[in-house]
């Protein structure tokens, strides 16, 4: 660990993930002219208003239609273009789930961005709530698939995006959550990081839970537990040798996630797990279940994502060591 | 560039004929896929690939060239017989299509054969393809035109409507859709399975330009491109009036004949036709 992996875990700054997306897709306009913006209907909702406001020839409004969003989106990126388009993640991917694996097969190089994905989008209850999209989107060959754990993390990772020829989904989330990285925190695409040291348990997290799996690593410390905290928010390709020596060097493995246990990032840490270095391993996530309407914080705790939750699965895990 | 003496209408429809006759003989060694679409569609596509397309057969990827997609996927062995007519490969690769290892998958994938633009097949797809290419062609300023065939079955998905909107809404004059119109889809006659009636009103109100030909009718269809290419308001419809498996008598007009192939003697007896009938394939 170098001292530039070392996250703010105070909690004082917060901002979406979704905010750090908006100023990621201006730098990468300014960066290459053939960047283009598409939204269905949701501009300042995922946060391409400022994009739009600075390059309004490049913004194309959609409407409300996902599966044709996704698929002239696929016919503008083969005349050339770089499109980034958004809606929420429960409907794209979500709804157009055909046409992005048509795209994929197709090799175009669309950027695919969910926003309010996760049961952190609170109050609109269970039907706008994503926590299947990663399961349905890191199951189609080629597809790049990440979610960044902050703000700073999503701006880098949109920029980022934007340079990779191929198709790409970014995971967003609706609330604000706590800025950890900074300016100067290493950010690549596959590379996953240890952002806390420790050899008992690894807890792989990917996304704003990150902060929770750090406060879990923090409390576990006080009882003598050091936890190895990953950073993974490439779900794919994901870091195959950070997770396996994350595995190999703790005997036990956590992992993280806003998202349904079943086809998550948690499974494919087990898949890669399970051919190379089976060790036991317990997953936090939505165990099989839609969400509800309620607060965000009150509803990650319901279904068993809090920092309690981490912290009893890392003990259970470590009986099983 | 579109000068057509009624020599070159001739040309267009024997090439036509020589394309249906290859439809065959490819459905009888794939033993799979869809006979009446392609047949039908033959002499569109000869239009298309032999005096509509500003293209290269040896230069697949040339920038500035005309899009040709496919929405209707499923009757890609028209385009492929086309396309090997027209110089992309060679005709004796025909046969390979829906074996394994082949360039000619099932459906078109554009990773696999250069000159196919996109992947279809999922229907309603390419529709929307085709009109992002169309809305990128316009933010470049560049002059080349996209075109789309679709089947009349698949406008009853979602996503052609969506595109529908889109395009209409943004005024996307250099893209013209085609419709095989030959009212038949898997189930039945659309009218039946679902009616689609009055088509033509439905795209007007889209903000469309909608142009009603006869699909056997070379001249026409080139006229209806024409005109299609002199609008400068909206994208253009052109409803193509075509016969389901025409060429082949026992075919045609037939939704049994939509997604079965012939066997060995059904074929010989439809190239047996093709060959001693070509006459019937004249302009109507």
């Amino acid at each position: 660990m170098s001292d530039t992996t070392k996250l703010d875990i105070s909690g004082k700054v917060q901002a979406p993930t979704r905010v750090g997306f908006g100023e990621g897709l201006a730098i990468a306009g300014r960066n290459d002219p053939n960047v283009v913006a598409l939204c269905a209907d949701l501009t300042e909702s995922t946060k391409m208003s400022g994009f739009k406001k600075e390059f309004p020839d490049r913004f194309i409004q959609m409407g409300i239609y996902e599966q044709a969003l996704v698929s002239i989106s696929a016919g503008l990126s083969l005349a050339g273009k770089i499109p980034f388009l958004t809606s929420y993640a429960m409907f794209s991917p979500g709804r157009s789930w055909e046409q992005v694996r048509t795209a994929c097969l197709s090799k175009t190089n669309i950027k695919i961005v969910g926003s309010h994905a996760g049961v952190s989008v609170g109050p609109d209850g269970a039907t706008h709530q994503a926590i299947e999209d990663m399961a349905i989107t890191r199951c189609i060959p080629d597809l790049v698939v990440i979610n960044p754990c902050d703000s700073i993390e999503a701006r880098k990772a949109t920029v980022a995006m934007a340079k990779i020829v191929g198709n790409c989904y970014l995971r967003l989330a609706r609330e604000k959550t706590p800025v950890m990285t900074n300016d100067d925190t290493p950010f690549a695409v596959g590379e996953a990081l240890i952002t806390r040291d420790g050899k008992d348990v690894a807890i792989i997290a990917c996304g704003p839970l990150l902060y929770q799996s750090m406060m879990a690593a923090e409390e576990l410390a006080k009882e003598g537990i050091q936890c190895r905290v990953v950073n993974n928010h490439t779900i794919k390709p994901m870091d195959q040798t950070t997770v396996l020596a994350a595995a190999k060097d703790c005997g036990a493995v956590v992992t993280v996630e806003e998202h349904q246990i079943a086809g998550g990032m948690g499974s494919a840490v087990a898949e890669l797990l399970a051919q190379n270095n089976p060790v036991p391993m317990e997953f936090v996530g939505v165990h099989d279940k839609f969400g509800q309407s309620g607060e965000p914080n009150e509803l990650l705790e319901f279904y068993g994502m809090g920092v309690k939750d981490i912290v009893k699965a890392v003990k259970a895990v470590l009986k099983r060591k | 560039m579109l000068d057509l003496t009624d020599k070159k209408v001739i040309e267009i429809e024997e090439t036509a004929n020589t394309i249906r006759e290859d439809i065959i003989q490819m459905l009888l060694a794939a033993g799979s896929g869809h006979s009446a679409g392609p047949l039908d569609m033959a002499d569109i596509f000869a239009a298309f690939y032999f005096h509509i397309l500003n293209h290269d057969p040896k230069n697949p990827e040339w920038a500035d060239r005309d899009r040709l997609i496919l929405s209707a996927g499923h009757i890609c062995p028209v385009r492929y017989a086309a396309m090997a007519r027209a110089g992309y490969f060679p005709v004796e690769e025909l046969k390979t299509l829906r074996k394994f290892g082949s360039r000619l998958q099932g459906h078109p994938e554009r990773m696999h054969l250069p000159g196919l633009e996109t992947t279809s097949g999922p229907l309603g797809e390419g529709i929307a393809q085709a009109a992002g290419m169309a809305y990128a062609a316009r933010m470049d300023g560049k002059s080349w035109r996209t075109y789309c065939v679709m089947g009349d079955g698949e406008q009853d998905c979602g996503i052609v409507w969506e595109t529908l909107l889109f395009a209409g809404a943004y005024k996307l004059s250099n893209l013209t859709v085609v419709i095989d119109r030959n009212n038949i889809q898997i189930d039945g006659p659309t009218e039946k399975v679902m009616p689609l009636e009055s088509l033509k009103a439905k795209y007007e109100s889209f903000n469309w330009r909608v142009i009603e030909v006869g699909g056997h009718n070379i001249r026409q269809f080139v006229e209806a491109i024409e005109e299609a290419k002199a609008t400068e308001d909206r994208p253009t419809c052109i409803i193509a009036h075509t016969i389901a498996g025409k060429g082949v008598d026992f075919m045609e007009y037939k939704f049994e004949w939509h997604g079965i192939t012939p066997n060995a003697e059904q074929a010989e007896k439809a190239l047996n036709e093709l060959r001693t009938l070509g006459g019937k394939i004249e302009s109507e």
